[in-house]
Parts: structure tokens; sequence; C-alpha cells
């Protein structure tokens, strides 16, 4: 079962063009990860599913409904989440209130009864703030943060803060960009655990973009490829690597053995 | 961090006052606001009630500026519109005080709405000379719909009655003033425990996460728009009370930059902040004033020399909150009751 389906994006800034006609499609309850080096238009791709960017040509569809035109914020509410390549957690605020703002489309207080604070306004606080502790903060080990200002914390932990605020949405595809990128070995398998707990125990679909050739080649159902806005490659983590276009995208050359020892070096590590 | 609170319940985790000790000085504040009009003079009452609406004000300014982001310099204007809005009916309609007020509310939420509708385009200080354009705008308005208006002789507005009660001094008028302000600081400080607060301040943090997160931008700017209006309406409804008469004059520019600095001054961001911004802004000119008066019998010709410097000496205290205290008094506060919380400990 297919949940997202990207068909023929194209996206050009001015004369350079970010995306070429790019497709791909994610599959329900799968780990799908999209590589390539940098510059390839892999966070174009991102902002162009989540709707920041408007392709010029192509359509989306996020399970079975066509959302090429609806824009990001309803998109998210239809169950489209993700986090950034630098984080981008509201800095002044809580690690408490972050994630409830995860829950924000959830839930539906208007101005109204917030100010007055009563009824279901408080009802609907209270809810949210019990499934957040019982879903999310015991899930990513967070719950002795929970009032500690996002700014304080160290990069790992507000990595995971942000992956915790993504999960309060309750998405059905998760977007994560760049989940390990500056990470140490440890915070590095702590987060591949969790992605993998994100797909087996909640059942969320994942879409990721990663330089870690070793987790993305452990973790991942499957891999797209991007070099220079175009797709190069598709297909399970064997048959890319073995792809010599993808080879030569990354080196530069066919020097196969060289990349398969990188490869096998980094999965080691990772 | 303090501890030492434990609670059983998540609904007691959120609540707005989290320790007893918090409800006590809750009391206490409340009962000594009873307990001032029957110690204080005309005088100190007056600027109890003036603080009060300034207050209600720089609250709606803060919800504005400080928790959403969106820099605005029409906040006396909008007061204007409430203060003409009370005075109209006033003089037009024989509707109950309570009605004129909340009516004035209601057009300054349509008028600030409309006001707002730049901020969904522009922001930072594109958005404030939008909104200073809106302000001269209204300004025009109040000047030349002489119909409504009465134009530049202003308007004159009979003080309100309840139950036979007149609130035509300091003295009553406290008792009408000081209540809605304790419950519009509380309506307020329940605003930011929900997700309506939230999303303001996500969108002052980062509009883009926010909308990332599904929060609808131009909806929520518009609604921090209505509510600073709404804000601004009441308390331009009480000024048109307080004051019995108002004129074009009465709400110039530099009544919004007054508010604008309560709210640096105080903290942005902070319910607190816009309390103690206000108190501040309302009460140094005249306690400069008070010790102008003091230094009379010693200093020649005291009042001609000292008055330009106690303006000075406002503006520096200003300039100096900006240097060494940008969070504002509310920073302070703060830290004095941190110190508290430890001593006799040190951290």
């Amino acid at each position: 079962m297919t949940i997202l389906e990207v068909d023929g994006f194209s996206l050009s800034f001015g004369g350079v063009h970010a995306l070429r006609d790019v497709s791909l499609t994610v599959a329900e309850g799968s780990i799908t990860a999209v590589i390539g080096p940098n510059g390839a238009g892999k966070t174009s791709l991102f902002n162009s599913i989540s709707g920041f960017y408007r392709p010029q040509k192509g359509r989306v569809t996020l399970s079975g409904q066509d959302v090429t035109r609806v824009p990001a914020p309803r998109r998210a509410a239809m169950g489209l989440g993700r986090t950034f390549q630098n984080i981008a957690l509201f800095r002044g605020m809580t690690v408490m209130d972050n994630v409830k703002l995860g829950a924000h489309v959830r839930m539906r207080t208007g101005p109204m009864s917030a100010m007055f604070y009563m009824g279901r306004a408080r009802r609907e606080e209270v809810r949210v703030r019990a499934e957040i502790e019982r879903e999310v903060f015991d899930f990513l080990e967070i719950d002795h943060i929970r009032r500690s200002p996002v700014a304080s914390l160290p990069y790992g932990l507000q990595k995971r803060v942000e992956l915790a605020r993504a999960l309060a949405m309750r998405p059905k595809v998760l977007m994560l960009d760049e989940p390990v990128a500056g990470m140490n070995r440890e915070e590095k398998e702590d987060m591949a655990r969790f992605i993998l707990d994100v797909k087996e125990q909640w059942g969320v679909t994942v879409l990721m973009v990663e330089h870690d050739m070793g987790m993305v080649m452990d973790i991942s159902d499957r891999v797209y490829v991007l070099n220079f806005g175009q797709r190069i490659a598709g297909g399970t983590p064997a048959e890319v690597q073995a792809n010599p276009e993808v080879i030569e995208a990354y080196l530069g050359a066919d020097d196969m053995t060289t990349l398969r020892e990188r490869l096998r070096g980094e999965r080691g590590a990772a | 961090m303090r501890i030492g609170s434990p609670k059983e319940t998540y609904a007691a985790d959120e609540s707005l006052f989290r320790t007893r000790t918090q409800w006590v000085w809750f009391g206490i504040l409340l009962l000594s606001l009873v307990l001032y009009p029957f110690m204080a003079n005309l005088y100190w009452l007056y600027l109890v009630c003036l603080i009060c609406i300034n207050i209600i004000s720089a609250t709606g300014l803060n919800i504005l500026t400080g928790y959403t982001g969106q820099v605005s310099l029409g906040q006396a204007a909008f007061m204007g519109v409430g203060a003409y809005t009370v005075a109209w009916l006033d003089n037009n309609a024989s509707t109950p005080f309570i009605m004129n007020l909340l009516a004035a509310g209601a057009v300054t939420t349509v008028v600030g709405i409309i006001a707002g509708l730049p901020s969904l385009r522009v922001k930072g200080l594109y958005l404030a000379i939008a909104t200073i354009a809106a302000s001269f705008i209204l300004q025009f308005i109040f000047i030349n719909w002489e119909s409504v208006t009465r134009g530049t002789r202003g308007i004159n507005i009979e003080p309100p009655t309840l139950f036979g009660v007149e609130f035509d001094n300091p003295d009553t008028f406290y008792w009408l003033v000081v209540p809605v302000t304790v419950v519009m600081l509380i309506l307020a400080a329940n605003l930011f425990r929900t997700r309506v607060g939230r999303a303001f301040i996500a969108i002052r943090d980062r509009d883009i996460s926010a909308s990332v997160l599904g929060i609808n931008l131009p909806l929520y700017k518009l609604m921090s728009f209505a509510i600073a209006s709404f804000y601004a309406g009441i308390a331009g409804g009480f000024y048109a009370y307080f004051y019995g008469s108002i004129n074009p004059e009465s709400f110039p520019l530099l009544l919004s930059i007054f508010f604008l600095a309560a709210i640096i001054v105080g903290g942005l961001g902070t319910i607190l902040g816009s309390i103690l911004g206000a108190v501040f802004m309302t009460l140094t000119p005249e306690l400069l004033r008070y010790g102008v008066d003091v230094l009379e019998p010693f200093v020649h010709d005291a009042s001609a020399l000292l008055s330009p410097v106690r303006t000075m000496v406002f503006g520096l205290l200003i300039v100096g909150f900006l240097l060494f205290e940008p969070h504002g008094l509310a920073e302070i506060w703060r830290r004095i009751r941190r110190f508290f919380h430890l001593w006799p400990f040190r951290n």
C-alpha cells in the first residue's frame, strides 16, 4: 500500500534546477530513505512534499488524496509530520510546551474557551498532557527534562525533543531531515532504535533524508538516490549499493572497492 | 527548579498557581487591593485607576507584540476607537455602561482585525509602519467624522452608574476598574496555558516550524490582533468614563510608544511584565515630580529647573533597562523570587 507518492516533481529557482522530474513512492509502514551528495536536492524535495515550496511541475498524493494544492499547515493536519535538519524547536519554551505544540492540530480549543479555561478547554489540555506523558515522554525517555527550556539542552536531546514534537502530532507519515547528523555514535544508535520503534510500535511510515550511510543501509526498507536534482536510483539498500551510477555520484569515479569499504566501515560504526 | 510540591493529577500540575504559597500571596494581593481604598487618598486612588487602565491596554499589546511577535504601534488609536464607541453610545443610546464597554471591546476588535491584515504579508519594522499608518487613519477619522466624534471639540461622557451608585470619582471608580483588570489579567494568563497561547508563541519564535505543526498563521495572527484590540477597546472605554471627556488629542501616537515602552521595560512575553511595566511607566513620572517637590525648599526655583531633568531621568531609566535588563522588570522579580526560594542556602 502506497501512503505517499511523489509524481514528477520539477522545481527551479530562477535558472537553478533544484529538482528535475523526481518521482518516488513510500509504502505504508516502511522506512524509506533519500540519500545523495550535498546540493542534490534532498531538502528541496522535503520542502516540496511538506508544502513550503511549490514545484512548477508534479503532483504529491497523501493516503490517496492529491494534496499538491494544499497549504503546509493543512498537510500537517492531514498527518504529515516532519523534523528539520537544523533543529527547529521553539527555543524559549519548555520541552513540555514544544511537544504540546505538536498536538496542536489534534486540539479544538478556541480563544474564548481558552481564556476562561473551563470545561472543554481544561479537559482537552489535561487529556493531551496525559497522552503526551504516557505515549511520547515514556517512549523517548525524556520525562526528566519536561520542564527544561529547550535552549539549555544538549544537541542530541534537542533532536529527540524534535522527534517527540513530531510524534505528538500522531502523524501518518513522519519526515525526518537528517535525524542523526552531528551526533556521536551512542546518540546515533539511540536514534536509530527510536526510528525503528516508531515504525514498529507506532506503525508510522518514515521518510528520511540522511547522510550516514551505515544507518540508512541498516534500517531502511527502500532507498532513493538523488544527484543534481535528479533521481538516479531507487530500490532496496542492497540494490542501491550495487548500482554503479550511485557509486559514481558519491565518489566521482567507479572506485567500487573504496565505497564498499566505506559503507562497511560506517555500518560497523552505526 | 522548585521541589517539594508533589502533584497527584495532571490537572493540578497544569494549574495557574502551582503551590500553596502562590495561592497565599495571591490572596494577600487581593486583600490589599480591597483594603487599599480605605487607606489611600484621592490622588493615589486616581493613580491606581490610571495604572489599571494602562495595565489592561499594555496586557493586550503584550499579547500581540510580546507573545505573538507582531510589532504594533496602533494600541493608542485602538483605545481611541473604544473610547469613542463608549462616548457615542453614552450620548446616543441609553444602554447600561457594561453593554457600552463590551460594545467598545467588540467594535475595537473588528477595527483591530482590519488593521492587522498587513501582518499576513509583512513583519517587524514594516508591520510597525503599517500599524502607524492605521493609527494615523484612525486619528483622521476621530478628527473629521464630526457627526460621531464631534471633531476637535471633543465629546463628553456621563459617569457610569450601577445600582444607583455613580462612579464619578476615583474612590468609586476604583471598585469598577480594579476587579475588571484582575479578571482580564487572569483571562490573559489562562490563554497561555492552552493551544491558542502556545500557537502565538510559536509564531513569534519560528513561524515556519509553526506552520509545519499545522498552525494556521493568518488565523492566529489576526486572532492575536483581535485579542489585543479587544483589551485596548476595554481600556479605552474605561479611559472615556474615567476622564469624562475625550478628543482626538487624547490618543496620540506617543501613547502607543508609551505602551510599547511599558511592555519592554516590564518584560516582553510575560503577564507580570505588562503589570510591572504599566506601573513603572505611570508611577515613575509621578515619583520624580514628588522628588522635585521635596527639593523645592532647598533649591532655588526647583520646579522650573528640575522639570526638564525629570523627563531626562525618565528617559534614561528606560534606556538603562534596555541596556542592563533587556528581559525587563519581570526578570528582576524572578531573580528576587529565586533568591528567596534558596535562602538561606546558596546555589
